[in-house]
């Protein structure tokens, strides 16, 4: 192992965390390098527009997501279960490169509630405390809604986001979303026009009492530069998104509004297809001594550094813990250590209605992010008084895309193949929406990640393990919203609805979301979480954790905003407050 | 008697350089940084860079019609560079092409225009080059096939083509303007490429500024003609243009992007106004509009439908691109170019236009030769070049067909 010369910050991943990490502390005047586990990508070169919109090569063959041959998890849905690798992404699809995740996303930018981040003791004062179900472990974040408010508005201002404010400093606003936190300023840029399906939706959720709003999204409306002189151009509604790089720089990535300023600091540096093993600590474990990486041509590398920032995605910042001994694994039989508890996911489900033949819808004309919500039965914006969960579920009417190779929707009892197939195709496609929900995840006891006992990676080091099923407060939930979304469904018109409930048991199979969120949370004491408010860690107080893996319990939003948001709530914390003392706690354990 | 004075001085400082061995005396900083912004407004990096993209050690291999001609070295290297150079050697390499040693330089070095600096400048520019890290890096200077590998020859062209002598400002003009000339014309020699070149390779006489062809390129017209050149751009416009490298119907690519990298892009506000109002004021050269083909011919409509389908979901389906990001076409004069190598480079290989500290993002427009034939990429160019306001010549297939075989291989810049 050859030993590097000492850096200020060293940086594990480069996606969304990690290049605004990096370019804030480069602007500090910090020498930064990124440690990226993928290869180098840019929009000019590897999202250009004459190749991008290819449907075989990256939503069927997953062209930028990370292989299992690189790193995989094992699943299982219970303690009592032998845990199996995946060996075919499926239910989520790890992002791989520069930019990480945030290449493919759709763009969905959400703020969570106020009334998220004291989940806990919020349903405890509202209904007593009989209605946190049994083995729940939800818990009130460290951080309020109120602190992360600026660092949400700048993260928006960063992407661009489209959208309609529905609450400026506490003055609802109509046409935006009545039920969300204030806002202390408008969206970047005006909402994306609508489809039909979305003026169809509505109309009818107004008609049904509901109180629709577009999306706030990450594919923007106009052209816009954002507070890093970067330029994005307005959203071609190509249909090409999820799954795919954006190639017209109209949607908010690291690529398009962070990257092109940072790759012009002269005191940052990147190294690509260099995956980091290992971080270093002092012998007594009090202190990050910086990390060790493996290059392409499997040589091994010490990079020192003052202050470790890790940033790659939710399950691997939590596993590049475990391989570190950093913290305590949590048991979920003895209910001790922390590192890999409250793992949770999303609730997803919905309906779809299938309409005339005169309704054209045409999907093709679509973005990642357009759509109208209802959030009337998400959060706690609606009574839970007798049902029976915690928790809710945002309604969306998007239109992502209508593309020829897996958007072929047809009627339930439809054969697989062959002629029926072929004809109902044609008569379907176009003339079929739905209505979808985006539901909350609780955390649980007996729901975490840990080290696999069985099988290793390419290098030798143990898999993670992720322990993980639907439970029935999330089911329950999930059901409940699901039953507007048929009521949204038939008042838009629908000849025919089909209601699609979430069932268990949870499948790494088939595509369900790339939210995985928990198991490095940030807590108010060392002993519910591993990462204190400022997302420093407990023990190491020169290591911060970014990502989604900050959170107690997932909301039913996108992760990415608040993401965005924490991650900004940090660099404050960092630069006006660490840096001042570095290597002492910001909080006092 | 100024003159005399400086003079005076820098022959005095030649003698003591004259051994070659000191760097330049390092209390000389005004001087040398005079010398480096002249060395950025004359783009000197722009063909001797190093082979480390940081040092002027040359090395590159500048493509002529007369074969490659490789760049030299001029960081202050014994050896290989320029280090036994005098202030003098250097001020007649500028003023009249010739090496210390008596031999021709070829005008690919554009002494025709370094010759209307002043001595001042070309002593500055000196002091900077001297105040560099010397950087050891032999360049074969003989890559010039028969015959044009004797430079004697050099003579003769000189006679015909080249008539040295410092720029003289016009009294009934500007200071801006004559600025702007001295800028223009001397250091900036922007009509290296803009000016169309004679069978010899000179400047072709009465057509300055006129546009000319360039290795697959075509440096478009910026005389101040209105439907060709830059007569219709606003000073703002030229300004941003040059300091950004983006403006709403325009972004800088090709060899232009590195000019506006290495040069323009660190010139003052007061250097750029004063190109902008030469060019603006300096009169146009350029042939009458024509009349544009009509939306009904065969090959508009041919080009309206390839138009539609590959090039409206960014430059927008009338021409109006997004500014800052996606050149607008319609009263674009790079499209309307009388030669469209500009237009059948960029459909054909794509581009990535610079980026600027004022415009960080560089949009790129993809090559699209590999999946247009000759014929489409001909009618898309055409209606073009002749929709919303726009006029110029049809393309023909054939000229697709040249110009693709002239940028074969011919790639995008490689990631950075």
């Amino acid at each position: 192992m050859s030993r590097l010369p000492k850096k200020d910050v060293v940086i594990v991943g480069l996606g969304w965390t990690g290049s605004i990490m990096a370019h804030e502390l480069a602007m500090a005047g910090l020498d930064v390098v990124a440690i990226e586990r993928g290869p180098w990508r840019d929009t000019a070169t590897d999202y250009n527009i004459g190749t991008a919109p290819d449907e075989l090569r990256y939503a069927v063959r997953q062209d930028i997501f990370l292989r299992p041959a690189q790193d995989t998890q094992t699943a299982r849905n219970s303690l009592d279960q032998v845990a199996l690798p995946i060996r075919k992404y499926g239910s989520y699809l790890p992002g791989n490169g520069v930019g990480g995740a945030g290449v493919h996303w759709n763009g969905h930018t959400w703020r969570f509630f106020p009334s998220d981040f004291n989940l806990r003791s919020h349903y405890i004062e509202r209904y007593g405390k009989d209605i946190i179900p049994e083995n729940c472990t939800v818990q009130d974040w460290p951080v309020s809604y109120d602190e992360l408010e600026p660092h949400y508005d700048f993260f928006e201002k960063v992407c661009g986001i489209s959208g309609k404010a529905g609450n400026i400093k506490g003055v609802i606003q109509p046409g935006g979303n009545p039920f969300e936190g204030w806002r202390s300023d408008e969206y970047p840029t005006k909402p994306l026009k609508p489809n039909l399906s979305q003026t169809m939706f509505a109309k009818a959720a107004t008609e049904l009492g509901m109180h629709p709003f577009p999306l706030p999204s990450g594919n923007i409306s106009e052209a816009y530069t954002n507070p890093y002189g970067v330029r994005m151009a307005p959203c071609t509604y190509c249909g090409f998104c999820e799954w795919f790089g954006c190639a017209n720089y109209s949607k908010a990535s690291p690529q398009a509004c962070v990257l092109p300023a940072l790759m012009r600091q002269s005191n940052f540096e990147a190294r690509t297809l260099c995956e980091v093993t290992k971080i270093n600590t002092t012998p007594d474990g009090k202190m990050a001594t910086g990390v060790t990486y493996v290059d392409a041509d499997g040589r091994e590398w010490e990079q020192p550094a003052e202050l470790v920032l890790l940033c790659a995605y939710a399950i691997f910042n939590v596993r590049l813990l475990m391989l570190s001994n950093i913290g305590t694994q949590y048991d979920p039989v003895s209910n001790t250590g922390t590192l890999g508890r409250n793992y949770a996911y999303q609730t997803n489900a919905g309906s779809v209605g299938y309409f005339s033949k005169d309704v054209n819808f045409n999907p093709f004309a679509g973005a990642g992010s357009l759509g109208m919500m209802a959030d009337d039965f998400n959060g706690d914006n609606f009574d839970h008084t007798g049902l029976g969960f915690i928790g809710g579920a945002n309604i969306n009417c998007t239109t992502t895309n209508g593309r020829p190779i897996s958007n072929r929707p047809v009627p339930p009892g439809t054969p697989r193949w062959g002629a029926e197939w072929k004809k109902a195709t044609a008569d379907t496609y176009g003339h079929v929406q739905s209505v979808g929900t985006q539901g909350s995840s609780m955390a649980y006891r007996d729901v975490y990640l840990d080290l696999d006992p069985t099988y290793k990676d390419r290098l030798g080091r143990p898999l993670m393990r992720m322990t993980f099923d639907f439970k029935e407060n999330d089911l329950k939930m999930s059901r409940y919203v699901v039953d507007q979304t048929a009521k949204i469904a038939r008042a838009m018109g629908a000849n025919h609805v089909s209601v699609n409930y979430k069932k268990g048991p949870w499948s790494v199979v088939p595509y369900q979301t790339t939210h995985n969120t928990g198991g490095a949370v940030m807590s108010s004491t060392p002993q519910d979480g591993v990462v204190n408010r400022y997302t420093q860690h407990w023990d190491v107080p020169n290591l911060f954790v970014s990502g989604a893996c900050l959170f107690p319990q997932n909301a039913g939003y996108n992760p990415t905003g608040t993401v965005g948001a924490l991650t900004y709530w940090a660099l404050d914390a960092i630069k006006n407050k660490y840096l001042k003392n570095p290597g002492q706690a910001l909080v006092q354990a | 008697m100024m003159r005399g004075t400086i003079l005076a001085a820098t022959l005095f400082a030649a003698t003591a350089l004259g051994a070659g061995i000191a760097k330049a005396d390092p209390d000389n900083f005004v001087e040398v940084q005079r010398g480096k912004y002249l060395a950025t407004v004359g783009d000197c990096m722009g063909c001797h860079v190093g082979p480390d993209g940081k040092s002027m050690a040359g090395g590159n291999l500048l493509e002529t019609p007369f074969g490659n001609i490789a760049v030299p070295n001029i960081t202050p290297d014994n050896k290989t560079g320029i280090g036994t150079w005098s202030a003098e050697d250097f001020y007649q390499a500028m003023h009249v092409g010739k090496a210390p040693d008596g031999t021709h330089l070829y005008p690919a070095f554009p002494y025709t225009s370094f010759t209307k600096m002043t001595r001042e400048d070309t002593d500055a520019i000196y002091a900077y080059l001297r105040a560099q890290e010397a950087v050891e890096n032999e360049v074969d200077r003989d890559t010039l096939p028969f015959p044009f590998n004797i430079r004697l020859a050099m003579w003769g062209w000189n006679w015909l083509n080249f008539t040295p002598g410092e720029f003289k400002p016009d009294p009934q003009k500007s200071e801006a303007y004559n600025r702007g000339a001295y800028l223009v014309e001397g250091p900036g020699h922007c009509g290296l490429c803009h000016t169309p070149r004679n069978f010899m390779g000179g400047d072709a006489a009465g057509d300055e500024l006129k546009g000319g062809a360039l290795q697959g390129w075509f440096a478009p017209n910026i005389s101040a003609d209105k439907h060709v050149g830059i007569g219709a751009w606003s000073e703002a416009e030229i300004v941003d243009y040059l300091r950004t490298g983006h403006t709403a119907r325009s972004a800088a690519s090709g060899p232009m992007a590195e000019v506006v990298s290495y040069s323009t892009s660190h010139m003052t506000e007061g250097d750029l106004k004063a190109i902008a109002t030469y060019l603006r004021e300096r009169g146009a050269a350029g042939e009458a509009k024509p009349q544009p083909l009509a939306a009904s011919e065969p090959r508009m409509q041919a080009g309206a439908a390839i138009y539609d389908d590959t090039c409206a979901a960014c430059h927008v389906g009338d021409g109006s691109g997004v500014a800052g990001m996606f050149p607008r076409l319609a009263d674009n004069q790079l499209v309307q170019q009388t030669d469209p190598s500009g237009i059948l480079h960029v459909i054909l290989q794509g581009s990535q236009s610079v980026a600027t500290p004022h415009a960080v993002t560089a949009p790129s427009m993809p090559a699209l030769g590999w999946r247009l034939s000759d014929q489409q990429v001909a009618d898309v160019a055409t209606f073009i070049r002749n929709s919303w306001g726009n006029a110029a010549a049809p393309v023909t297939a054939d000229q697709v067909k040249s110009m693709r075989e002239e940028t074969a291989g011919v790639a995008m810049p490689a990631r950075h």
